[in-house]
């Protein structure tokens, strides 16, 4: 074994499955090969809230090679203890697109046109989907996203508003917005007697066997679930969907393999998306820009199935300095599905409000906006009083301002204009938390030289399986040739999910030690392997159970340039960069191309996407790719991503940070601050469309220059 | 019906199609040749798209019926053996592949727009790739690949 050798985290090694990838050749759940597969087609609820009072599946039956259509009427009842996996499990409609019953057929064409002749009857009822501001329903839960309290309180912040010399009291909505990972979720689900094999598209196969195995009464190592590659999830796969929990009562059923794939219509009632949100913030501070009083309260909605209330107020109660501070959370139950995770959930929308709000009391104090972010940097986690493990956001400020030229900057709001086009510059500060959770992994080797680590991780195109092969070869110290990395695989020893921005940590801490393990063990036999190999194992959790008490976050800052046409409201942004101090960077290459992918849906949700609630019928009017539009490489110009160098001893053995989800954060706020610093007005409503910048064209000053 | 048609240079013989299949079902489903991907199914985000004849097409699009004795290629068809296309390699080493679901529209996509013109323009790559949606990259390092393919022109095959 070889240590002289130079180490591979933080260089740009190419992605170890790149090669199945460019060729067509990597699988995913929809394409495994299976003997004599049935197709799953679901029926989706043609109401928002109800009762279903017949379903004649008489002509559907009829269709040639219809095997079965499944409803409440016949389907097993089924376990587990979420409501949106429980399906066909009553006659009740909780949303418009629910699956009330699925035709299982022999090819895919007859189960599509079975499922349009399965007649269902409905109780109709008023139904709900629109979130407005004071909604009578709207109450505080007891929690928010994952463990959080709803409201947190210091000092007296009315208070403090009252004394204050300069205060900003301003309202900010988000609409619905939704993952549209390029992979339709999907299952192919295989009976084998009492065990049961899913290849499925998730983001976790040990969390997706889990509730698999809930769901069916069965015990976990009765179920496996396969998912090697994964098209994307951004936090849609995180939470398993109702498609697998089909795919296998559909199996189950007929007695034959099953596959389904939602269609990219249904994905937009059945997937998941991100809450919309009102968020009103209250800023107060002293002459000098030092802030005295911080209050965020936030209203966002959930579903009649279950409660699901995002955490949008917490960054606020960690990022800024103020002796005084409210936060609060309150949702409305409404006639909708769910609302899910989506990427950076919680701090997305929150840092979208508390940012732009930052960026109006830079303003109001005639201070430069990055200045108001140095003045108010707390020593310690405001609300926990934890020390930070690292803070180096003021650093992503000053040297983004270096790299981007913000020295100079005229802050006169609505003055520059360059032909048809006003231009303008914003900034937004962003955070994600830096966590991690018990996993397990192996690491093996073998007579010929080669290492083996096994651990139930996802890649879900975040480049995991590559960083992991790094964290492997420098924690063995040997060239990464020589590791074969297996994940996606809830056979393998259980991981935590792909989720959070989580995964690298929480698997690559397992995987190091694992390693570090098998040299101790290979030391320990004199260097040589053994005929049959020599295996060590590591589980992470009592290290986890023994980290120390700090506040631990990425942080980094997002800078844009936009164009502003007010004659038609088109708003173009020719630059977008964003510094990131997020510990220590395993692979280059992965790790650009993840900042600048969530940098781009950043900007997306600034100007682009919107998920529109149809108010008349439930659901959401805009439900495929043609009107939900995920931006086109036209949408962005110039995306820059940089990152500070970062030692945190406090992480984990790589001294790493996610970085899955900080690029998405902060990003609408630069936009939306650099809409203002090109406009002079403020659109607090997102996304910024161009008939909202028309409707307020008369108020835009560039419009006469 | 039956459908005969050329794939990756191998003829094909796909019987019991339904006449509404389309081209993309009968690659994925019949041929077992799953490269080209199924995201939208109504010609948005390009990640079936291949060649019909030499024109790159969205397969969803194209009934199985108009590709009777048409030659098709996927991206199963573009390496030769072991060796990469230079499109392929070139998204290899610029990291323009994530999740991967797109990568095989994007690439034969870009194959396309470099046989026609092996020296595009910044406008003629985004002109080429408007109707390919990824979710992942932010599309910065699939136009660095297309900068390094056309900037190595057919040497990058390996």
């Amino acid at each position: 074994m070889t240590t002289d050798i130079e180490r591979v985290t933080g260089t740009a090694l190419d992605r170890v499955e790149g090669r199945d990838k460019v060729t067509g050749l990597a699988r995913y759940a929809y394409e495994y090969p299976a003997d004599d597969i049935a197709y799953v087609v679901p029926v989706p609820a043609a109401i928002a809230r109800g009762t279903i009072t017949g379903i004649d599946p008489g002509d559907a039956l009829a269709v040639p090679g219809v095997l079965t259509v499944l409803s409440f009427r016949n389907a097993p009842p089924l376990a587990g203890n979420d409501p949106e996996l429980r399906i066909f499990s009553s006659d009740r409609v909780s949303y418009r697109g629910q699956m009330v019953a699925a035709v299982v057929a022999d090819t895919l064409e007859a189960a599509a046109e079975a499922a349009r002749l399965v007649h269902v009857g409905y109780d109709a009822e008023p139904h709900d989907v629109l979130l407005r501001p004071d909604h009578p329903e709207a109450y505080v839960p007891e929690k928010v996203n994952p463990s959080f309290p709803a409201v947190s309180e210091q000092g007296d912040v009315e208070a403090a508003l009252g004394d204050a010399a300069v205060t900003v009291d301003t309202t900010y909505t988000t609409p619905a917005y939704h993952n549209n990972a390029m992979e339709p979720h999907a299952t192919l689900a295989v009976w084998s007697g009492d065990r049961l094999t899913a290849y499925d598209s998730n983001q976790g196969s040990s969390t997706a066997r889990d509730m698999l195995a809930a769901a069916f009464g069965l015990e976990p190592g009765q179920v496996r679930v396969v998912s090697p590659h994964v098209g994307g999830g951004f936090g849609s796969k995180g939470t398993p969907r109702p498609q697998i929990v089909l795919a296998a009562l559909a199996a189950r059923a007929v007695g034959r393999p099953a596959k389904v794939a939602l269609t990219r219509q249904h994905m937009f009632a059945v997937t998941g998306y991100r809450t919309p949100s009102i968020q009103r913030v209250r800023l107060g501070a002293d002459a000098s820009g030092r802030m005295t009083a911080l209050a965020h309260e936030v209203e966002e909605q959930t579903s009649t199935l279950k409660e699901f209330a995002e955490q949008t107020a917490v960054p606020s109660r960690m990022m800024y300095a103020a002796p005084n501070r409210l936060t609060t959370h309150r949702v409305v139950a409404l006639d909708v599905a769910t609302p899910s995770w989506m990427r950076a959930p919680g701090e997305c929308p929150g840092m979208y409000a508390l940012e732009s709000a930052m960026d109006e009391l830079a303003v109001a104090c005639g201070l430069d906006p990055i200045e108001l972010r140095v003045r108010n940097e707390p020593e310690e986690d405001p609300e926990s009083g934890l020390p930070w493990s690292s803070r180096n956001v003021v650093a992503c400020l000053r040297e983004g301002a270096a790299w981007f030229g913000w020295a100079g900057r005229d802050p006169a709001p609505g003055v520059r204009r360059d032909g048809r086009w006003l231009v303008g510059t914003g900034v937004a500060a962003s955070t994600y938390p830096a966590r991690r959770r018990p996993s397990e992994a192996t690491a093996r080797a073998t007579a010929d030289g080669r290492f083996t680590v096994r651990i139930a991780a996802a890649d879900i195109g975040t480049g995991s399986r590559t960083a992991l092969t790094q964290i492997a070869a420098d924690a063995l110290g040997v060239p990464p040739e020589r590791v074969d990395v297996r994940i996606g695989d809830s056979a393998l020893p259980t991981a935590s999910l792909a989720g959070g921005s989580m995964g690298t940590a929480s698997w690559g801490s397992a995987v190091a030690m694992a390693c570090v393990r098998l040299r101790e063990r290979l030391d320990g036999a004199g260097g040589e392997v053994p005929e049959d190999g020599i295996e060590a194992r590591y589980d992470t959790a009592d290290d986890i159970k023994a980290d120390a008490a700090y506040a631990r976050h990425a942080f980094g800052a997002q800078f844009a340039e936009v164009r502003v046409d007010p004659g038609t409201g088109e708003i173009r942004v020719p630059r977008l960069l964003g510094v990131f101090a997020a510990g220590r960077i395993i692979n280059a290459k992965t790790a650009r191309s993840q900042f600048i992918g969530g940098m781009t849906m950043g900007l997306a949700m600034a100007l682009l996407e919107e998920s529109v609630p149809d108010a008349e019928f439930g659901g959401f009017l805009n439900h495929d790719l043609a009107q939900y539009h995920v931006p086109a490489n036209a949408d962005v110009a110039n995306i820059d991503a940089r990152w500070i160098e970062e030692d945190d001893p406090h992480l984990n053995p790589m001294g790493s940070k996610g970085i899955g989800e900080i690029g998405i954060v902060g990003t609408a706020a630069a936009i939306g601050n650099a809409v203002h610093h090109a406009t002079g007005v403020r659109f607090r409503d997102l996304p910024i469309r161009p008939d909202r910048v028309l409707d307020r064209a008369p108020q835009i000053g560039g419009r006469n220059l | 019906m039956r459908v005969e048609l050329t794939v990756n240079g191998e003829p094909q013989v796909a019987d019991d199609v339904w006449e509404g299949e389309s081209l993309l079902y009968v690659l994925r489903e019949r041929l077992g040749l799953p490269g080209a991907k199924n995201a939208c199914e109504q010609g948005e985000c390009g990640s079936c798209t291949v060649y019909l004849d030499g024109t790159v097409v969205c397969a969803c699009l194209v009934a199985a019926g108009q590709a009777e004795g048409a030659e098709v290629v996927t991206v199963e068809g573009l390496a030769d053996g072991d060796a990469l296309d230079p499109v392929q390699r070139a998204f290899l080493d610029a990291g323009a592949v994530q999740c991967g679901f797109c990568t095989p529209g994007l690439v034969v996509a870009v194959h396309d727009l470099l046989a026609r013109t092996p020296d595009p323009a910044e406008a003629d790559v985004r002109e080429a790739l408007a109707g390919n949606l990824c979710r992942c990259t932010g599309y910065e390092h699939i136009l660095a690949a297309v900068r390094l393919a056309a900037e190595r022109g057919g040497e990058g095959r390996s």
